[in-house]
């Protein structure tokens, strides 16, 4: 079935390694999102489990079955493209059928299979148009429509989203995850955008410079995030980073020393940490607390979005960019000193160095460590 | 753009509303006077393909096919060539029964009497208009017209349809493949191009006589169908196709060749058609290479066979106009229908 198992996946184009020894297991049923900037892999990953591209080294079993000799046909995938790669010259009865017809089926059971993907993504009215004649929505649903009717074991998404404006972006979002509650098949959802990454995936896999920096359901990415990329890349806007210093062990975490006399307390395992070690200190902009003591923090700007107010600035005496984000209307001035502390169990501590996390205290760690 | 233009609004427009410039007077003129130039000959050809033998070398030249009038006159036996001639102040028409020096002796046709000598300054043919249908009949009854055709329209046809398809195979693989030394074998293609005909000419003949092609019209089809002329045309086409649809024929389980039949040859229509009307218009009018293949009469192409009317002393001018006029038709036929795709076959692929 759709259970996908990639080992020590390597590319290598000419002497540049765009993939190192991927290992990744994908339940089926699973919907899972590769995200990760732009030139990370993502995209050649898909590709390699598609069959559009041969692999260097490694192994790919779908269902079980080892699928790297076999053609993109063979490996019962069907993919839908960035540029959605409707034949231009078919109508969409056409595009829908032209897959089955190569594979043989009965004229009867093409119609059948048409007419119930047509059904279930409303592209009934189209059928007989040409791709040109559609909108970008509509051909969007004409390409899901096309790896539908071949009812495959796994279906594959190339950013699919990126050519639809905002609004559309959103439904289309919502659609396709609908697709997969009814559909129940493996999907694999390749997007730069963590927003969609966060709505619709049940497990992200955020790559970085062709490896994988870690697998996870969206929210333990958000909440413990293994190193310094996940941390950065995922979550609006950005996290904060301070420099701190480890200064006391306790029973539940430690306390850091950023400066400005407010120690920070950090919840992670105090074997972890030793005391005088450098680290990072990452906060979300929307955990801070605005109060009358905490870190000194000079606003420069602020951005009112009505439900919600992003406040830019640095600490006092420092270079580095801080956010802070408030709900609700916030209006400070530039120049305001405001005093920010970050809420408990919401700091994130890295090692410099490694840029590593440091491990969370038992209390916070969830199961996210099995996946790596 | 000019939807709603009537005729004369768009041909009256000027470079600015209201005035007439230089730039209107010249383009006025540039156009008018490239028009005639090209239309001129083929009127010309036209218009004295319906000649008579004798009036297409007359000097001065005239326009319309005239012929000069005969008459059968009782007492002699040849018809005799109507004259306008003024005679004693009076202007009648005469039938001239020879023509000696400056003098010539006629004789009126309704009253046909001793002739009477008359100058030959007073006197100018009697023409009118006719049509010299024979100049078409002849060859296509005497001469092997309809042979020469079926030969032409059989060489013209099936070498354009390997052309294409031999051509875009091989464009195919060049612009949708990777493998070594691919750039260097289209380089290798196109350099050919700087080789001309005359060169290869005498290689190539021997080399269709090793193939036993001589005489034969496959000896006149086979060694022009590929051509890098229309393997570089479809490449450069067949490039703005984007790979991701081949990628998702290979992921909708087609084949190679199904990819190429029914997804790439589909798309590159609008290049196909420039190609092959190229590859009729240089089979038809193809002249030298046929005659060097070809030497029995009944194998001659159209362009070979109206070479016979060009002998070593003599050349039937009225036939060979008639007949290239002819051989005209189904070129203008073939540019008729596909002539759109030449302007659209530069235009994208309108995907996205």
């Amino acid at each position: 079935m759709g259970n996908l198992k990639l080992t020590n996946v390597t590319k290598a184009f000419g002497a540049l390694t765009v993939l190192h020894g991927i290992d990744l297991t994908i339940d089926n049923g699973k919907f899972v999102v590769f995200v990760g900037p732009s030139g990370c892999g993502k995209s050649t990953l898909l590709r390699i489990i598609a069959g559009l591209e041969d692999i260097s080294a490694g192994g790919i079993e779908i269902g079980g079955r080892d699928v790297v000799q076999l053609s993109p046909a063979e490996r019962k995938i069907a993919m839908v493209f960035q540029s959605y790669a409707l034949y231009p010259h078919m109508s969409v009865r056409k595009n829908l059928a032209f897959g089955l017809e190569n594979l043989k089926f009965k004229r009867s059971e093409i119609e059948t299979r048409i007419g119930e993907a047509a059904r279930m993504l409303a592209i009934e009215p189209y059928l007989d148009r040409k791709p040109r004649q559609l909108s970008g929505g509509q051909r969007q649903r004409v390409a899901i429509g096309r790896a539908i009717v071949r009812n495959p074991d796994i279906f594959l998404f190339d950013e699919p989203l990126s050519n639809l404006d905002a609004a559309l972006r959103v439904q289309t979002r919502a659609e396709i995850t609908r697709l997969h509650r009814q559909l129940r098949t493996t999907m694999i959802y390749v997007t730069h955008d963590q927003v969609e990454a966060m709505t619709m995936a049940d497990e992200i896999v955020v790559l970085n410079a062709g490896r994988i920096e870690q697998v996870g359901t969206p929210l333990e990415l958000f909440d413990n995030p293994r190193n310094l990329f996940v941390a950065g890349f995922l979550g609006s806007p950005r996290m904060n980073m301070l420099k701190g210093q480890v200064t006391a062990m306790g029973e539940a975490g430690v306390t850091i020393d950023a400066g400005y006399g407010a120690p920070l307390a950090a919840s992670i395992d105090p074997t972890a940490a030793k005391v005088g070690q450098a680290v990072l200190v990452g906060i979300r902009p929307a955990h801070f607390s605005v109060g009358d003591e905490g870190l000194p923090f000079v606003v420069q700007y602020h951005e009112s979005l009505g439900t919600e107010t992003y406040v830019y600035g640095t600490l006092e005496g420092r270079d580095e960019p801080i956010i802070v984000h408030q709900t609700g209307h916030f209006a400070p001035r530039a120049g305001d000193l405001l005093r920010i502390m970050p809420l408990s169990g919401r700091v994130h501590v890295f090692d410099p160095d490694s840029g590593l996390a440091l491990l969370q205290s038992v209390r916070q760690r969830s199961d996210v460590h099995e996946h790596a | 753009m000019s939807q709603g233009l009537s005729p004369i609004a768009f041909l009256t427009r000027t470079r600015r509303p209201g005035r007439i410039g230089v730039t209107d007077i010249l383009s006025w003129a540039w156009l008018v006077l490239g028009t005639l130039a090209v239309l001129i000959p083929v009127v010309w050809a036209g218009l004295s393909s319906f000649k008579p033998a004798a009036e297409i070398t007359r000097f001065p030249p005239t326009l319309l096919p005239r012929a000069a009038v005969q008459q059968t006159v009782p007492g002699f036996d040849a018809p005799l060539s109507l004259w306008t001639v003024d005679v004693d102040g009076q202007r009648r028409e005469m039938a001239m029964v020879r023509r000696i020096g400056l003098k010539a002796q006629m004789v009126d046709p309704s009253n046909p009497g001793p002739p009477v000598s008359v100058d030959v300054k007073n006197m100018s043919p009697v023409q009118r208009l006719t049509i010299a249908t024979e100049n078409y009949t002849d060859p296509l009854t005497r001469f092997d017209f309809l042979t020469f055709l079926k030969n032409s329209v059989f060489v013209t046809f099936v070498a354009t349809l390997l052309t294409l398809v031999v051509n875009a195979l091989a464009a195919f693989a060049l612009s949708k493949y990777r493998f070594r030394g691919e750039k260097a074998i289209f380089v290798l293609i196109i350099s050919t191009l700087m080789i001309p005909l005359t060169v290869v000419m005498v290689p190539a003949y021997l080399v269709v006589v090793g193939v036993g092609l001589v005489d034969s019209l496959w000896g006149i089809i086979i060694p022009t169908v590929a051509s890098p002329t229309g393997v570089f045309l479809l490449r450069q086409y067949m490039l703005t196709i984007p790979d991701e649809l081949i990628e998702a024929a290979r992921v909708d389980a087609a084949s190679e060749f199904r990819i190429f039949w029914r997804i790439i040859l589909p798309l590159t229509a609008p290049a196909l058609a420039v190609l092959a009307i190229f590859s009729v218009l240089w089979r038809w009018n193809d002249f030298l290479w046929p005659l060097i293949v070809l030497s029995s009469r009944e194998n001659f192409t159209l362009q070979v066979g109206l070479n016979a009317f060009q002998g070593e002393f003599s050349v039937q001018w009225n036939y060979i106009l008639a007949m290239t006029f002819l051989s005209l038709a189904p070129v203008t036929v073939v540019f008729l229908f596909l002539q759109k795709y030449i302007t659209t076959g530069i235009a994208g692929t309108g995907m996205k």
